[in-house]
């Protein structure tokens, strides 16, 4: 029995994501008293790999294939069951980014093995086995039972922290065993973002609304961001209007983040766009309307004009990173 | 003067050549002319709707609730109406599918209304994503759809799963995340993102295409005729196949409560950054 957990990586690199994962990995693994495996897949170098163990993997098969240089969703659900079959896997975890929304779906229907995306908490029991699930967008969490003998989980970004427990751990090479998994997806193009702090991945959001008036006034809000090491959002007005790009837009139809600190700058606090950043730790909200929705979700709150407010906020970071 | 067998020989390879390229193009042509599209729709409370739990807490107390067309699907639905209006009667068909009640009909309606060529319903409550998949796929083998567009999440279940796990069903390919879908000379390319970047990837029909954010700029509306339209657009019934469902929810809770909020005085604004720093020790 094991816990196998999907590590990704970036040209070579894991993230703090995946790091995550194999934290939260090791409190399931606890929970079944058993252990984790770790699978990579894509080029990464030993010591990399190697650092998977920091976070409680015992186990680390990786696999190097060149003909799995494009994410191909059939051919990777092939390569990571079998991988499970071998690692006699009962619970598999992914991430729930774009990734494990393309691969664990699959896997679920190869394996016969129940889903429970988004949770955000450790299981609640093994027997049955429940988890804890978002669900109407964040307005409700289930307690969702898992009734088969396999158990995919899917883990909602930064909802659960990264714990060190180092360990031992053994790196496997797999490669050769899959130098025939050739998909059928094929790449015509593509385009990477470099040099920008990833909404996804960032602690801090530094985030701006319509009562930003116009995309003119952004400088002051990016100058904040910046001095604050955070990333930028938007609502989604404000990127349809195209007064930002649409990668920042957070909401229910844009991206779901949850950092540490999300400050809403000229935002009213709609529904749709709380569905996308209610799971953040500490929420400030900044508006000219004290009746504005937001700061019911909100920690911190500032009655006032955005314009007025941004210039005070970055003299006072200015003064604490002195 | 060159022996005769040359000419024999260039010319059989030009014919060679040339019967491959009449194959392509037929194939090409059958791909263009036939393509019928699926869209798979999911019924959803009005996303500006309060959620409250039901009194057996383990659903949702429907009482008020109005229904729409999962706002991804309302989209792709918009892009495939699109594709096909702009496709020179390559693409024959939009039909949406909906695997639910009869209390689910007049959403398939709408859909009808919104311009879908017309609608199956599968009766049955779509108990997981594992049930509602495998419902889906048995309509897509058995009816032969080319592209089945799913939205990337329903925003009830928020469980990101059916797409992919149809065409696992099927063992066809599918794309996640796809924010662009066009055509090209008989070739579909979808444009798929990732965490700090997107890519442009083909891959062979059939497939299965998860859309998210940029599929379609503002969903369709019906127009007046669209409505009169749909009153004669068949909405097919078509009983479920024997699954047993893998998940179950046992009970449903509401998010934690909010603390609450410390409002801080717009001229003394750098206090929040101290309280971020000192007590809420986020920055
Ligand atoms: C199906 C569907 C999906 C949606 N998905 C999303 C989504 O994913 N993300 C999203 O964000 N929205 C989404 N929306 C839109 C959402 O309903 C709201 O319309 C949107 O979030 C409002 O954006 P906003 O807060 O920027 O603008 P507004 O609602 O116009 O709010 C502007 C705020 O700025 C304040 N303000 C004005 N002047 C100033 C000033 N000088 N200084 C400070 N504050 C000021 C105002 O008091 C007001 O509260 C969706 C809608 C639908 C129907
Ligand atoms: N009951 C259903 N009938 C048809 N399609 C569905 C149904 N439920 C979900 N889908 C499709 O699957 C997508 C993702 O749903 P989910 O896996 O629940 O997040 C939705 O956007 C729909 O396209």
């Amino acid at each position: 029995m094991s816990v196998l957990v999907y590590t990704e990586n970036w040209d070579g690199k894991f993230k703090k994501l995946s790091f995550e994962l194999v934290s939260y990995a090791t409190e399931v693994a606890k929970m079944l008293n058993t252990s984790v495996s770790a699978v990579s897949i894509g080029n990464v170098a030993w010591e990399e790999l190697k650092k998977l163990g920091n976070y409680g993997a015992s186990r680390i098969i990786s696999i190097q294939s060149g003909h799995l240089a494009t994410l191909d969703n059939q051919a990777y659900t092939s390569v990571i069951a079998e991988v499970s079959q071998k690692e006699n896997a009962t619970v598999l975890i992914f991430p729930n980014n774009n990734t494990g929304k393309a691969i664990a779906p699959r896997l679920s229907v190869k394996l016969k093995a129940g889903i429970g995306s988004g949770v955000s908490r450790l299981p609640l029991y093994t027997h049955p086995f429940t988890v804890y699930k978002r669900t109407y967008s964040g307005n409700a969490f289930a307690h969702l039972v898992i009734n088969s003998d396999i158990r995919i989980l899917t883990l909602a970004q930064n909802s659960f922290g990264i714990t060190e427990t180092p360990n031992n751990c053994v790196i496997e090479n797999l490669s050769s065993a899959f130098d025939n998994s050739t998909g059928k997806t094929v790449l015509r193009e593509g385009q990477k973002q470099s040099g920008k702090i990833l909404l996804t991945d960032a602690d801090i959001v530094v985030s701006g609304g319509r009562g930003m008036k116009s995309p003119d006034n952004w400088p002051a809000l990016v100058e904040l961001a910046s001095f604050l090491g955070a990333a930028t959002a938007c609502t989604r007005p404000v990127s349809d209007e195209g007064w930002r790009p649409h990668e920042e837009h957070a909401g229910q139809t844009g991206k779901i983040i949850a950092p540490n600190l999300y400050i809403a700058v000229g935002i009213s606090g709609a529904t749709q766009h709380l569905a996308g950043i209610s799971s953040s730790k500490c929420i400030v909200a900044i508006n000219t309307d004290s009746n504005a929705p937001i700061f019911e979700a909100a920690q911190y709150g500032i009655v006032g004009d955005a314009m007025k407010v941004l210039p005070k906020l970055v003299a006072a970071v200015k003064e604490i990173k002195k | 003067m060159l022996p005769p067998a040359f000419y024999y020989i260039c010319l059989s390879k030009a014919y060679l050549l040339y019967t491959a390229i009449v194959a392509i193009r037929h194939l090409l042509n059958y791909i263009l002319e036939n393509m019928k599209i699926l869209v798979c729709i999911s019924i959803v409370p009005d996303t500006t709707m309060k959620i409250r739990i039901g009194g057996d807490k383990r659903s949702i107390d429907t009482v008020g609730i109005q229904w729409i067309i999962n706002p991804w699907d309302e989209l792709s639905l918009t892009r495939a109406l699109e594709l096909k209006e702009s496709s020179s009667g390559a693409i024959k068909s939009v039909t949406v599918i909906h695997v639910g009640t009869a209390s689910s009909e007049p959403a398939l309606r709408k859909a009808l209304a919104i311009g879908a060529d017309d609608a199956i319903r599968v009766n049955a409550e779509p108990s997981d994503a594992y049930f509602t998949a495998a419902q889906v796929a048995e309509m897509v083998s058995k009816e032969k759809f080319d592209v089945v567009l799913c939205g990337i999440e329903s925003s009830d279940f928020n469980g990101s799963a059916v797409g992919g796990m149809i065409a696992e069903f099927l063992d066809i390919p599918s794309v996640s995340a796809v924010s662009d879908i066009k055509s090209d000379a008989g070739t579909v390319i979808l444009t798929r993102e990732f965490d700090g970047g997107k890519e442009e990837v083909t891959v062979p029909a059939p497939f299965v295409a998860i859309v998210q954010k940029g599929i379609a700029k503002e969903p369709r509306i019906a127009s007046m005729r669209g409505i009169m339209n749909a009153r004669s657009k068949p909405v097919r019934v078509a009983e479920p196949i024997a699954i047993e469902p893998l998940t179950c929810i046992a009970m449903f809770e509401k998010p934690e409560a909010r603390p609450g909020c410390r409002f801080i005085d717009a001229e003394n604004a750098g206090l929040l950054i101290e309280l971020l720093h000192d007590e809420a020790k986020v920055i």
